[in-house]
């Protein structure tokens, strides 16, 4: 080996290095999903908010040259349509998961429509923090190029699973979710509590957004998301509302998605459809192995529309 | 919706006629005139992504650009329209709409069945599509395809990598294993080879013309395994060509020029020319000459250039390169030529054999050519 070639320890290394790259925007639109649901809505407009986060942070980072004030701009972005799904949701008669879908369509369409402009010129990107120095292989370095979205998400995800065991807005939050009556009762506005967790989705989502425009792979074109903001609603499903959880969750799935190119790069050339499937079949087995008919899923909010 | 015969007008198109008929029985002199008037035109271009993706929508949205410009030429266009039914409406709505006669449907998936139902539908539009096999007494002669041999720059592009990669190494990120792709991942090869025979090049497909997250993986696992020098045909190489440049490795571009993104390792491209066929079409259309259905070629006919070469590259490189390009463009330089073995082992060109680039066969390759790591 001459210190330039990996051959088979390519395929972990990839997968290592995949995961790190690929997991954040997962990450953070299952944990804002998941302070949502936590309060008994679902947001299925996360894919919108997603598209419209990229391209907002890509769009405030290539004016300003600051690409921490495109995040901040993503995030209040990602807020604004939470925002406006959350009261929405608060009319009566109104079911959660049509408006997010409205919200998914026009969230992209707004990207899409407004981003024209910024598909052509380059914005400055996140800086990456290293944490490879010391291996003397170039591809681990790079494996090891980590963002600090990435390690600010991580935090989150354990601060979040503290927060809803530890602090009174978080049980709050978990209250409005699991029984509306008892929260009202206590004396706190379901509603409010319901758009705000929205909204904070929301933000969250937004910032996931920010990570692909101004990271990985760091530039806004309209194929961006190709559907990465509703496969993390699904994530907060498969990890059981558990931030901690959502965050292996979007390790397995960054991982799993670079297992394609990673296998073929050494060589593994046949069935690339299959591993490029492996993200989605993984979901699945899963899903099948954890799934029954005696039981509601294990951790599900009683309020949610899809398990009341 | 009921099919109505295309052959007999509908109660509108009659009563357009008819008035029509009217007042050129009250005004004779305008109405010779109006009918003699063939300078205007109505194009409508349908592009699959973005117009501005650096890529081959905006190759072919440059031509659509400068066409606007001709007198008497109005164009409409519609962006990221999928490779589905909905192509079919477009057209229709171009056609009924706003009159479109010519229509450039650029997107490989849009030829069989969309195109071809509509232009049963249409007998009098014109259908020029891009990169389809166009096949006489098969296809309708209102459609045709255009397509160029950028496979001649893929083979420049291989001949500059071959000098510049260290590692022996290059790389191919392809989005379908479909004839046009195959052919340029084989003319890179080959053109890396050209200059030293034991450079392997990496095939990575990614499945889809447009999956930025997927391109970058593609590349990154690319660089971890030692290739130097990558290229692709994907539908927007922005990505690629920037991942390349930021784990420092040489890119060559597709499509269109993407030097801007990657200062440093960008060492030449690929680039299409649409312009000639394009106005040759709508030539052919406002003069009422027969539609040309089958359009092809490559630098001789100027449908395709290539980026000026970047600092890292060679004298060498650029002497070797020139020189074949000067042959391509005098036409008589073969790219597939025996002895030839396909990745198996099989042969597939046996020596003495050569096939010029206009040949219909080679529009039909399956195979990749020995040293090109990867499978269709």
């Amino acid at each position: 080996m001459d210190g330039t070639e990996l051959g088979w320890w390519g395929v972990p290394i990839g997968v290592l290095g995949g995961a790190l790259r690929v997991s954040t925007p997962f990450l953070f639109v299952s944990l804002g999903e998941c302070i949502t649901e936590k309060s008994g809505r679902i947001n299925l407009g996360l894919e919108g908010i997603l598209v419209t986060g990229a391209m907002t942070g890509y769009a405030i980072s290539f004016v300003t040259g600051n690409p921490w004030l495109g995040v901040l701009a993503a995030g209040f972005a990602g807020l604004l349509l939470g925002l406006i799904h959350g009261l929405i949701c608060n009319l009566p008669k109104v079911n959660d998961i049509a408006v997010g879908i409205g919200l998914m369509l026009f969230g992209t369409g707004l990207a899409f429509f407004l981003g024209k402009p910024y598909v052509q010129p380059t914005a400055p990107n996140l800086p990456s923090i290293s944490f490879g120095a010391w291996s003397s292989s170039p591809q681990i370095q790079a494996a090891l190029q980590v963002s600090p979205l990435f390690l600010i998400g991580i935090a989150l995800a354990f601060l979040l699973a503290w927060a809803f065991k530890n602090t009174r807005w978080g049980l709050v939050v978990r209250m409005v979710g699991d029984s509306s009556d008892a929260a009202r009762a206590m004396g706190y506005r379901v509603n409010l509590v319901r758009t705000l967790a929205t909204a904070a989705g929301g933000f969250l989502s937004g910032i996931g957004g920010s990570f692909l425009s101004l990271y990985y792979p760091g530039s806004w074109s309209e194929g961006l998301s190709s559907g990465q903001g509703l496969m993390a609603v699904a994530l907060v499903i498969f990890s059981r509302w558990n931030p901690v959880y959502c965050f292996y969750a979007a390790l397995l799935f960054g991982g799993a998605g670079s297992l394609g190119p990673a296998l073929q790069s050494v060589g593994i050339t046949s069935g690339y459809y299959l591993y490029n499937a492996a993200p989605y079949v993984l979901t699945l087995a899963i899903m099948i192995a954890t799934c029954s008919t005696r039981r509601t899923l294990a951790g599900a909010p009683g309020e949610l529309s899809i398990v009341r | 919706m009921t099919e109505r015969d295309p052959r007999y007008p509908n109660r509108r198109e009659m009563l357009r006629y008819l008035s029509a008929g009217a007042a050129a029985a009250l005004m004779p002199g305008y109405a010779s005139r109006a009918l003699a008037q063939t300078g205007k035109l109505t194009v409508g271009v349908i592009y699959v992504g973005p117009r501005d993706d650096y890529g081959y929508n905006q190759a072919q949205a440059q031509a659509a650009a400068a066409l606007k410009k001709m007198p008497g030429v109005k164009v409409v266009e519609q962006e990221k329209v999928p490779e589905t039914t909905d192509v079919q409406k477009v057209m229709g709505s171009m056609i009924e709409q706003d009159g479109a006669t010519l229509l450039f449907p650029t997107s490989f998936g849009y030829f069989d069945p969309h195109m071809l139902r509509m232009a049963e539908k249409y007998p009098k539009v014109r259908f020029a599509h891009c990169g389809g096999m166009w096949t006489e007494g098969k296809h309708p002669m209102n459609t045709g395809s255009y397509f160029g041999y950028i496979d001649e720059c893929q083979y420049l592009n291989g001949v500059v990598a071959g000098y510049t990669s260290k590692t022996k190494k290059i790389g191919f990120i392809a989005a379908k294993p479909i004839p046009q792709v195959l052919r340029n991942c084989n003319a890179f090869l080959m053109g890396a080879r050209s200059v030293d025979p034991k450079i392997t090049c990496q095939l990575i497909v990614t499945g889809d013309w447009s999956l930025p997250v997927k391109e970058a993986e593609a590349t990154n696992s690319m660089v971890d395994q030692g290739v130097d020098v990558i290229t692709c045909h994907v539908d927007s190489p922005k990505v690629i060509i920037e991942t390349a440049e930021k784990r420092g490795i040489f890119s060559a571009g597709y499509h269109a020029n993407q030097a801007a993104l990657a200062p440093k390792g960008y060492i030449t491209g690929a680039e299409w020319n649409w312009l000639t066929v394009y106005t040759e079409h709508v030539k052919n259309a406002m003069e009422g000459k027969p539609f040309k259905n089958f359009v092809r070629g490559g630098f001789k006919e100027g449908f395709v250039k290539m980026s000026a070469y970047g600092k890292a590259v060679p004298d060498a490189a650029k002497k070797k390169a020139d020189g074949i390009k000067a042959q391509m463009m005098k036409g008589d330089y073969a790219i597939f030529k025996g002895p030839l073995k396909d990745n198996t082992g099989k042969e597939i060109i046996p020596a003495g054999k050569a096939f010029v680039q206009t040949d219909p066969v080679l529009e039909q390759m399956n195979y990749l050519v020995d040293g090109v790591i990867g499978k269709v």
